[in-house]
């Protein structure tokens, strides 16, 4: 008798004191998916109730015997649950019930700092609630040589990528029709003035570094147009914001000369640097426009809020402009105030319609082919979710 | 000389490109992005001292020939020396040391006095220029202009307090406006920018495109 009443209040002494306390059920660990290896994902079955104190304690080890070291203190509350990373897991119902934590590494035993997870070796990962028992898993990072969450992109890409290829090819062959876009008809007569008049021409990359898609591709039009103006014998003026791209389009503008026959005409001083700072870089364009006044500014980039600033002030000299952005924000403020605005995409198509070269010309109709068939899967997808076939998030 | 001036650029954009792809799919080719980027800061630095130079040649230049607004030009100067002065100073604490703290003319205050204060008031023109781009916009002189205005009006009054006193619909008009043909153009144009960018880093990373070597495309 004496023997059970011990064993019934051993019983009680073990057991939880919030009553729901119950070790993380259902505990999975394995290598992070679609990342480049040194992180565990840890997921345990979520409870709806249980009391405020309660944390999860989750520890590490080399050996499923221990010792462990800290690796993390949870609160239930605020632990993400699956669902909040559909990128990761999925959009299934059962990810709102299951918590995730990355363990990507430990407190060092032996010093203040952490030790990082290492590829390939197994580590046991110990979760538990305080005084409710605890799980172990065993698991192993790796590095993974392919990221799945971005099939669905790679498919795509290496579908228009195809498609532009194709074309690119099928222009060897056979004239193919592209539409007339003025602006870019428009800059010869843009020059052709700059030249009768003998003033200058005005190019303004933007705001953005060399690593963005819309400086290349001002770049490339810089290049054409420093093309011409060489062979008009127009000077061409080029502000630069940033260093890099500075000293690209010195390159450009030089070998544009040299192109067209007239080394003579590149002078480095006419492509500099302006400033590095937003609105001084605007405010030193601004004055170059009213002192000098170009007979035409060519605005082709990515813009903030600077575009009107520099499309207003050039509007007030009397010069065309043409500009050209991918910027969307910035659109209305040039389509107010230059006499041309490229929009989008023909920012990037401007480089190959000026050339008129056939397998650039190519590239473009391969551009459109592959906006035929954004627009053919938009319309399914809206046929399909409009009677009912595929589910609406939310 | 043909292979440095052409075959070499066409042969490193053709590799940047390729590599810029593989670290997008595959992870464990993130490292090679990280020691790409550390290039490109390394490049940026040197890249300063040219556009420092280019700066200062320019204006000098201009000093020196008494162009027309030559005094702005002596203005960047005098701004460069006494920041330079300033930083190398830098309240007693020496150059190649942590921002000294200091009440008096020091870097902080060039910094919040001039820097700061000439970019807000480069930002307040903006007002002025919305109204007299606004002005010319808005003379409905044809269909689309008449859209444009109506648009805008409703989008206008719609946001601010006295468009719900007017009428309690517009600021769900103009929330659809925004929400609905708005977000569709936009969502149009990104599309299109998207498919244009892959046109273009593919016409580089092929060697089609060589605009920026001077060429016409070969």
């Amino acid at each position: 008798m004496a023997h059970l009443l011990l064993l019934l209040a051993l019983v009680i002494a073990a057991a939880p004191a919030g009553g729901a306390e119950t070790a993380p059920a259902d505990v999975r660990a394995f290598d992070t998916p679609d990342d480049q290896g040194r992180s565990i994902t840890l997921t345990w079955r979520r409870y709806d109730v249980l009391p405020d104190s309660v944390r999860y304690r989750i520890g590490i080890s080399e050996r499923a015997e221990g010792p462990f070291y800290h690796v993390a203190e949870l609160d239930p509350k605020t632990t993400p649950t699956m669902a909040d990373e559909p990128a990761t897991f999925g959009t299934g119902e059962e990810n709102r019930n299951r918590h995730f934590a990355l363990i990507e590494s430990y407190r060092d035993p032996e010093g203040p700092d952490r030790i990082r997870i290492e590829n390939g070796k197994a580590y046991f990962i110990r979760i538990g609630v305080h005084g409710a028992g605890q799980t172990v898993v065993e698991a192993r990072a790796r590095g993974n040589y392919f990221n799945t969450s971005k099939l669905g992109n790679f498919a795509l890409a290496g579908l228009f990528s195809v498609l532009i290829l194709v074309y690119i090819r099928l222009a060897r062959r056979k004239d193919l029709y592209i539409r007339r876009l003025a602006g870019l008809d428009a800059l010869d007569e843009a020059l052709g003035r700059a030249t009768e008049m003998g003033k200058p021409v005005l190019f303004v990359h933007g705001l953005q570094d060399m690593g963005s898609p819309s400086t290349i591709a001002a770049v490339n039009i810089l290049g054409q147009v420093a093309k011409r103006t060489a062979e008009y014998d127009t000077q061409l003026k080029v502000g630069n914001r940033d260093p890099i791209v500075m000293s690209v389009s010195q390159e450009v503008v030089k070998e544009s000369c040299i192109e067209a026959g007239r080394p003579d005409a590149f002078n480095p001083d006419n492509v500099f640097l302006a400033a590095a700072d937003q609105f001084s870089y605007a405010a030193a364009l601004e004055g170059l426009m009213v002192r000098e006044k170009p007979a035409a500014n060519l605005l082709m980039g990515y813009f903030y809020a600077e575009s009107l600033l520099l499309a207003e002030t050039g509007s007030t000299t009397g010069a065309i402009q043409i500009a050209a952005t991918d910027a969307y924000t910035q659109l209305p403020f040039f389509i107010t105030t230059c006499d041309y605005t490229l929009m989008g995409e023909e920012l990037y198509a401007a480089s190959a319609y000026l050339s008129r070269d056939p397998k650039l010309l190519g590239s473009l109709k391969g551009q459109d082919l592959g906006k035929g068939v954004i627009i053919l899967m938009l319309m399914l997808g809206t046929i399909l979710a409009g009677i009912g076939f595929l589910p609406l998030p939310g | 000389m043909y292979f440095l001036q052409r075959t070499l650029p066409l042969l490193v954009a053709f590799a940047a490109g390729v590599i810029g792809i593989f670290t997008y799919y595959i992870p464990v080719a993130q490292t090679v992005e990280i020691t790409t980027s550390t290039w490109y800061r390394i490049i940026a630095a040197f890249a300063l001292f040219l556009g420092i130079h280019s700066l200062l040649h320019m204006h000098w230049h201009r000093i020196r020939r008494k162009q027309a607004g030559w005094a702005f030009s002596a203005v960047v100067y005098i701004g460069f020396i006494v920041t330079i002065a300033l930083a190398v100073y830098n309240n007693g604490s020496g150059p190649l040391q942590p921002l000294a703290p200091g009440d008096g003319l020091d870097l902080n205050w060039m910094y919040t006095h001039i820097n700061v204060a000439g970019g807000a008031t480069m930002f307040s023109l903006l007002a002025f220029f919305i109204a007299s781009a606004a002005y010319r916009t808005f003379r409905a002189r044809s269909a689309e202009a008449v859209v444009l205005l109506l648009a805008a009006l409703l989008v206008m009054l719609g946001r601010v307090p006295i468009g719900a006193l007017i009428s309690e619909h517009l600021p769900a008009v103009s929330q659809w406006l925004m929400a609905t043909p708005n977000l569709a153009a936009r969502r149009g144009i990104l599309l299109g920018v998207s498919l244009g960018a892959i046109a273009t880093a593919l016409r580089i990373i092929f060697g089609i495109e060589r605009s920026y070597l001077g060429e016409e495309g070969q």
